[in-house]
């Protein structure tokens, strides 16, 4: 039996960059999360993906909410599915900094 | 560039980070600067604590902290600093009703009473918390708020502190600042500050089962090395007995089982659903009493002996509990379970260690000061309280406590000191940034060298060492230190998660060899230190250690002065 695989189509590029999507294909476990996946692609994929997370597991950071198949939710709880395209962006109506990575901060917490 | 002028920087924005703040701006600091990489008041473990706080109230029945301060010496297995943890338990009542001025919501007793639960290791009813598996989160969100009010404090969110500044540039002189990363355009930012404290935490992240957040992998330990200030206790990390580790758990922090056995008991079960812990000496026929190294080495050892879970832990099981009970005792958190696929009425989870917390941190003073004048440490960062092995409740307990003192003192210093800052002693940490963002090339990324790090720490420093596995780590790690500057780095400024993994990676590598070297040489079996090959508690060890950085970069590891 083939492994299953789940497939993710993920927005790249810097906030100045024009956006382009790239799709990596994830072994897929049962339970495991859309983190999982993305956390699993920058160690064995591609490093360079930027993500945002705190707290990994206990969603209580919230910082790792994203838009998943055009509905905003978290990527700690949000499940892979296996045999489909998931298709990732950023959270939509703020400034995208890199990938998956918005400006959240307030603008009271920001350098600049 | 940018440049910041500030009284005090406080390095890390938990619970510890966000009182220090708090106590820096009451006792007179006009400009404190509050640096966390993730978010102010959401990363770190304050967030994440779903368990209790510690601290001799006296609600439920009459309590004093020097029997807290006994229980606390009792569970660090004879190596706490007693000024230290005296401080702890003699000023936790005082934080804990701050706390509950500012409204944290403290779980009460239909009488009002603040409600107190009798946690592992407590010789009464001690803990509060804030329902349901609420502690942490509302601990950081009611500091978060504080600070809010407090105009001499400024936030910033995703500035990473890559080093400490000293004056002259060289290990011993003060600390007069430090340079960060802005991670949202990539650029360094120099800080000139009078007073620096770290308040960063612990370094569990380092270990593959953990239940850390992103930012917990030493950070603060390296920090404080670099500048020239000690270690202390550092082969301690706390393994949490019952980590969630089957089935598969979303939304939920992994050490939340801790409540459940507080309110209602569990039962701990090997695979045939025999329970064990009284064959390791533990008796829990009154209710859930064992301390967490004598659980972690219990659990281990049924594992190792084939006596495990499928999934290589042992059965936590509340099914002998009536279902009125769990609804009554957890309410909301039963149906997220049910989510899950999980009915504890009907069916046992899978549970094992997890690394939890650090005991050893950085050496500090009552002032909560490091031997680096000007460089202080509060939080878990801080080490020496805990001795070999932490007492449940103890943890908030001590981000409260000594953030306020670390606050307090960093101020004092601060208001008697002209700035010692030179840009000259920041120019080479500078430069690093500037290269990393460049971009290298390299076979194999920092990501991948902390996952194999992660593999390294929990197959040979877990919670069972022998002197030839720690000496493969010691000697991996130095390797692994060496090789720091071939990693491959992606080019680009804007939150370049290459940049940031090999900052982590660098701190990590360094605190894992602080841990290794200090469990190398003691020689010995304590608290959360297990040696297979002298499994006995040496009297002759009941003594710290220290681990110090020489200027050529290398730790040594010493019995504390």
């Amino acid at each position: 039996m083939t492994a299953r695989l789940a497939r993710l189509r993920i927005r790249r590029g810097a906030g100045d960059e024009p956006p382009h999507y790239e799709e990596f294909a994830v072994p897929f476990e049962d339970g495991a999360t859309v983190l999982d996946a993305l956390i699993w692609i920058r160690t064995r994929r591609d490093p360079s993906l930027a993500i945002r997370y705190s707290c990994i597991n206990a969603n209580v950071c919230k910082e790792c909410t994203i838009a998943i198949d055009g509905a905003v939710g978290y990527a700690c709880t949000t499940r892979l599915r296996a045999d489909t395209v998931m298709t990732l962006d950023p959270l939509p109506g703020k400034p995208v900094l890199r990938d998956l990575v918005s400006e959240m901060r307030s603008p009271r917490e920001r350098l600049k | 560039m940018t440049h910041i002028e500030t009284d005090i920087l406080i390095v890390g924005a938990g619970g510890a980070g966000m009182y220090a703040a708090i106590a820096a701006a009451r006792a007179g600091a006009e400009h404190v600067l509050l640096a966390d990489k993730s978010l102010i008041g959401r990363g770190g473990a304050t967030v994440m604590a779903q368990m209790t706080v510690a601290a001799a109230l006296g609600e439920e029945c009459p309590d004093d902290w020097t029997a807290h301060l006994e229980d606390t010496l009792a569970s660090g297995r004879g190596l706490c600093d007693e000024n230290l943890a005296a401080l702890l338990c003699q000023e936790a009542p005082a934080r804990i009703r701050e706390m509950g001025e500012w409204r944290v919501g403290w779980a009460r007793r239909a009488d009002g009473h603040i409600a107190q639960v009798t946690a592992p290791g407590h010789s009464r009813p001690r803990c509060c918390y804030v329902d349901f598996l609420n502690t942490g989160p509302a601990v950081a969100a009611t500091l978060r708020r504080q600070i809010g009010h407090v105009g001499a404090i400024r936030r910033l969110s995703n500035l990473t502190v890559t080093d400490i500044v000293t004056a002259g540039g060289e290990s011993g002189g003060a600390a007069v600042g430090a340079v960060a990363l802005d991670a949202a355009d990539g650029e360094a930012v120099t800080i000139a500050a009078k007073a620096v404290i770290i308040a960063a935490g612990g370094l569990t992240r380092i270990f593959r089962r953990n239940s850390a957040s992103a930012n917990m992998g030493g950070d603060g330990y390296a920090l404080a090395l670099a500048a020239g200030a000690d270690l202390v206790d550092m082969e301690f990390v706390q393994f949490f007995p019952i980590g969630h580790l089957a089935p598969r758990l979303v939304g939920m922090d992994p050490i939340m089982w801790d409540p459940f056995r507080y309110k209602l008991g569990g039962r701990l079960l090997d695979g045939s659903g025999r329970e064990f812990l009284a064959d390791y000496g533990s008796d829990e026929t009154s209710g859930y009493t064992t301390p967490r190294d004598l659980a972690t080495y219990a659990i281990e050892k049924e594992v190792a002996a084939g006596r495990g879970s499928p999934h290589g832990g042992v059965y936590l099981s509340f099914a002998h509990v009536p279902k009125s009970a769990l609804e009554a005792a957890f309410g909301p958190v039963i149906a997220r379970l049910a989510k899950n696929g999980i009915d504890l009425g009907q069916m046992p989870v899978e549970v094992a260690p997890i690394a939890h917390y650090h005991m050893g941190g950085i050496a500090v003073d009552e002032r909560m000061a490091s031997r680096v004048p000007g460089l202080f440490a509060a939080g878990e960062a801080a080490g020496g309280a805990n001795g070999a092995n932490r007492l449940s409740g103890n943890a908030i307990s001590e981000a409260l406590v000594f953030g306020e003192r670390a606050g307090r003192s960093a101020a004092a210093y601060a208001a008697t000191r002209p700035s010692g800052w030179h840009p000259q002693s920041a120019a080479t940490a500078v430069e690093r940034i500037r290269s990393l963002c460049a971009g290298r090339r390299g076979a194999v990324s920092p990501a991948t060298l902390l996952d194999e790090l992660r593999e390294l720490m929990s197959t040979e420093i877990g919670p069972f060492r022998t002197e030839a596995g720690l000496a493969r780590a010691v000697a991996r790690l130095a390797e692994m230190r060496a090789g720091l500057n071939e990693a491959s780095i992606a080019p680009g400024r804007a939150f370049n998660p290459t940049v940031a993994d090999w900052f982590e990676l660098r701190a990590s590598l360094i605190a894992a060899e602080a841990v290794a070297h200090a469990a190398l040489k003691r020689e010995e079996s304590r608290g959360a230190h297990q040696r297979e090959d002298f499994p006995e508690t040496d009297p002759a060890w009941a003594c710290s250690q220290h681990v110090s950085m020489t200027r050529d970069g290398r730790l040594a590891v010493g019995v504390a002065r």
